[in-house]
């Protein structure tokens, strides 16, 4: 068959077919987030969906598994955390259909709040983990993954990271093998997980380690690739290619099924060769299995424990700092992102920042609210938090301080998880304001439709949540709509809600500036004459706005600047300086 | 021994297309029938920040990544950034710049300045440079979003590659409209290495 270059994140999509996968399901995450995108624009034989959060996929898949039909869910490695109730019962009760979570972790954090190392949840929940090193692995284990689980009755975790996700490589491609979907039979014992049932499956769950460790000890994808006798490698995921590229020569345990972990290689391993080096990322997870068997290694005495590692990085640890010289560039000056021209979540950071309000903050494109000169948020947590941590900070600090302050979220991120902490702050008597960033996108992970936007992942038309209608239902009276491009409606909104002695919602409307790309705006630009260089404008941070110090004058680069669409700087500016481009 | 893979590392600001001058490599590179990998940091690069896309070719690649010391060739989409990544370069690697500046939000901020020795800088640090100003000649080709195809095919005429397989594979990854901007493109940036 024919090679193609994918990036593993295709290469799921493609294993996923191949392996005659039914439904897939996902919330969108970097390095994650292409899994589905590419199931959905790609593989019309496969049912694609993005659900509303990481648990509800997984408990999708999980349905589905029960209903016979070959099911996967993907998600970035803090998803793993939200879907994790669902996935450890689901290690209990087994499986019908094959089932498979994929979780793409990110070390270095590159777009990231953390680099948690998810093989661990393969040891906590006792459930199989697999990581491929590249696309042509990435795909064959997604079809092994299917095998394991309907030969174990378990769900299997096939984990990536953003440079097994993102990189690409060459894959051969192959068939898909459709698998039919296995009748439903009702059987309380084992999908029930009451503690009388759940007793007796945790049993169960131990008889199939069992078995699961002697097939990881037997299986190709954990192997001994011989070289010479003096360093013994054992590594995993993309680890194994800096191995390689450092050490051509040594023999390397190459390990693709990281638990239940193959005792026995590492035995035969240490038997032949002199020392044993560990190359892995993050956490010591293979290292404290071997150290566990009593065999010595050398680990994270030298490989480091942050951030993810490179050829370089590995070959440093064992051989010393390398004596090139390096150019010094300390000196320029970096390049931060920053919300986009005409981004509709400027107004509420601009307002926020003048009105000096305490901001809690979530985690989108929004978050770079943060970012002088809008310098306008407190907390980011993770998803959904804001309104938890502003009602936590109003009980702490009382009313006045809760006057004074916001929760602020995005459309995609409440209905991820922001709808339960509202639902606290109603219930619980709190006078928080929660600002709804409604822009009609899940912008931050590259523009994925949501249930507000009245699209599904395969861009059919469907049911759209009310943001309005769902506020009130739980019994909070002042909700609002602003536009998100007035900027006089967004503060005096802002300031008679942070007065109210109850809770509001304001859902601020306006569409993310990259979803209209199709539309033409004028875009404005700064009248010299009337403008007196007092630097207003440049306090909304917008990137197409710059100052020219010489002339003493600000200036809108026509490429970047939206204009007609956001009009911001021309609300801000005192002498009315800044318009459309005729006659400027 | 194997031959080290050849290091093709593509920097510059989100918008610049990048990630498809990279895929186009390395679609060149499997059909030129090379082993190939790719890799590339996109986190925020949309929202106006930094894009970095490494390819590497030869009889066998390990790692998608380039280390500090490890680009054949550093392919700068933007002055600034060229000079960023300066370190990547091999000691005999050879750099080819885009001269123009986008400014980073501390600049247009006024809160910095940008740099104005970076050209005398990169003359200093890079034997093999090639600095051209490819944003005029991908508006000469017809489209400024043709700016990729122009530094690729400067590169072209380092790289043992035939031409019409560049040809190709550009043909075959551009959009259908923008085929013909692209081919102007690909031979401007072409004639640049040979007026030098
Ligand atoms: C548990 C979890 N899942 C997914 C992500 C990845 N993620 C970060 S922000 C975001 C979406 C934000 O969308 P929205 O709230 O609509 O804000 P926008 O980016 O559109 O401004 C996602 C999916 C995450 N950080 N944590
Ligand atoms: S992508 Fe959309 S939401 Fe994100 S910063 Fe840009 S305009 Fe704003
Ligand atoms: S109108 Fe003003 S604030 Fe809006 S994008 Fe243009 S320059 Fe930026």
């Amino acid at each position: 068959m024919a090679k193609v270059v994918l990036s593993g994140n295709e290469a799921v999509a493609r294993g996923a077919y191949e392996a005659g996968v039914h439904i897939a399901t996902a919330y969108p995450g970097t390095p994650s987030t292409e899994i589905l995108e590419n199931i959905g624009r790609h593989y019309p034989e496969v049912y694609a969906e993005w659900a509303p959060n990481e648990k509800v996929a997984v408990e999708v898949a999980m349905g589905a598994s029960f209903g016979g039909a070959r099911s996967l869910a993907a998600m970035k490695h803090v998803g793993v955390n939200v879907a994790a109730d669902p996935m450890f019962s689901f290690a209990y009760t087994g499986i019908n259909g094959g089932f498979i979570l994929v979780s793409a972790d990110d070390p270095s954090m590159h777009s990231s709040q953390n680099e948690q190392d998810n093989r661990q949840y393969g040891k906590f929940a006792k459930l199989p983990v697999l990581e491929p090193s590249d696309s042509q692995e990435v795909k064959e284990f997604v079809i092994l993954g299917y095998q394991i689980s309907e030969r174990f009755n378990t769900p299997v975790i096939i984990r990536l990271t953003t440079r097994v996700s993102h990189s690409k490589s060459v894959v051969e491609l192959g068939e898909r093998k459709e698998v039919p979907i296995k009748p439903y039979v009702k059987d309380p014992a084992k999908y029930i997980v009451m503690p009388h049932h759940a007793r007796l499956l945790h049993r169960e769950l131990e008889e199939r380690l069992k078995k699961l460790k002697a097939f990881s000890e037997a299986t190709e994808v954990n192997r001994i690739e011989w070289g010479n006798r003096e360093i013994g490698i054992v590594t995993d995921s993309i680890s194994y290619q800096y191995a390689k590229e450092v050490f051509p020569d040594a023999t390397v345990l190459k390990l693709g099924m990281v638990f239940p972990f193959p005792d026995k290689k590492v035995r035969e391993l240490a038997a032949a060769v002199e020392k044993i080096y560990v190359v892995e990322e993050n956490e010591p997870f293979i290292e404290e299995h071997i150290r566990m068997l009593g065999i010595p290694c050398i680990g994270k005495d030298k490989v480091p424990i942050l951030y993810e590692l490179n050829q370089k990085r590995v070959r440093e640890a064992f051989f010393g700092k390398s004596k090139r010289e390096e150019i010094d560039i300390s000196d320029l000056p970096p390049r931060p992102p920053a919300l986009c021209p005409g981004c509709p979540h400027r107004s509420v950071y601009y307002a926020a920042h003048k009105l000096k309000l305490t901001v809690t903050g979530d985690i989108g494109c929004y978050t770079l609210g943060t970012m002088p000169p809008l310098d306008a948020m407190d907390t980011c947590i993770c998803m959904g938090a804001s309104i938890g941590n502003a009602f936590g900070l109003e009980l702490a600090q009382g009313k006045n301080f809760s006057k004074k302050m916001i929760a602020t979220i995005g459309d995609s991120t409440f209905i991820h998880s922001g709808m339960t902490g509202l639902a606290e702050v109603a219930y619980n008597k709190g006078i928080t304001t929660v600002v709804i960033l409604d822009n009609g996108v899940t912008a931050m992970t590259g523009g994925q439709q949501h249930p507000a936007t009245g699209k599904t992942l395969r861009g059919e038309t469907t049911r759209k949540l009310d943001f309005v209608a769902l506020a009130k239902a739980m019994g909070i009276e002042k909700v609002y709509e602003t536009d998100a491009y007035n900027l006089k409606e967004v503060k005096e909104r802002l300031k008679e809600a942070t007065t109210a002695d109850e809770p509001v919602v304001i859902v601020n409307k306006g569409k993310c500036i990259l979803e209209r790309r199709g539309e033409k705006f004028v875009p404005f630009a700064v009248d010299a004459e009337k403008c007196i260089g007092c630097k207003i404008c440049l306090g909304l941070g917008c990137p197409a706005i710059s100052f020219d110090k010489e002339k003493n004058k600000a200036q809108i680069d026509p490429i970047l600047c939206v204009g007609t669409a956001c009009t911001l700087c021309s609300q801000v500016c005192p002498t009315e300086a800044i318009g459309e481009m005729e006659g400027k | 021994m194997m031959d080290r893979p050849t290091g093709i590392l593509a920097v510059g600001v989100g918008g610049q297309g990048i990630i498809l001058a990279t895929e186009i490599l390395s679609e060149l590179a499997l059909s030129a029938g090379f082993d190939v990998k790719k890799s590339e940091v996109h986190g925020m690069s949309q929202r106006g920040g930094a894009v970095l896309a490494a390819v590497r070719f030869g009889e066998k690649v390990y790692s998608p990544l380039i280390t500090e010391g490890e680009a054949d060739y550093l392919l700068a989409f933007e002055k600034l950034e060229a000079l960023r990544n300066i370190n990547y370069l091999t000691p005999d690697g050879v750099l080819i710049a885009n001269n123009r500046e986008i400014y980073p939000a501390p600049v247009a901020a006024g809160l910095m300045d940008y740099p104005s020795d970076i050209e005398e800088r990169l003359r200093k640090c890079a034997k093999n440079l090639v600095l051209l100003d490819a944003m005029e000649l991908a508006f000469k080709a017809g489209h400024p979003r043709t700016l990729n195809v122009v530094l690729l095919g400067v590169l072209s005429t380092f790289l043992k590659i035939p031409v019409e397989l560049w040809e190709k594979t550009i043909r075959r990854r551009v959009p259908g409209k923008a085929i013909d901007a692209n081919m102007r493109a690909f031979h401007l940036g072409r004639e640049q290495r040979r007026e030098e």
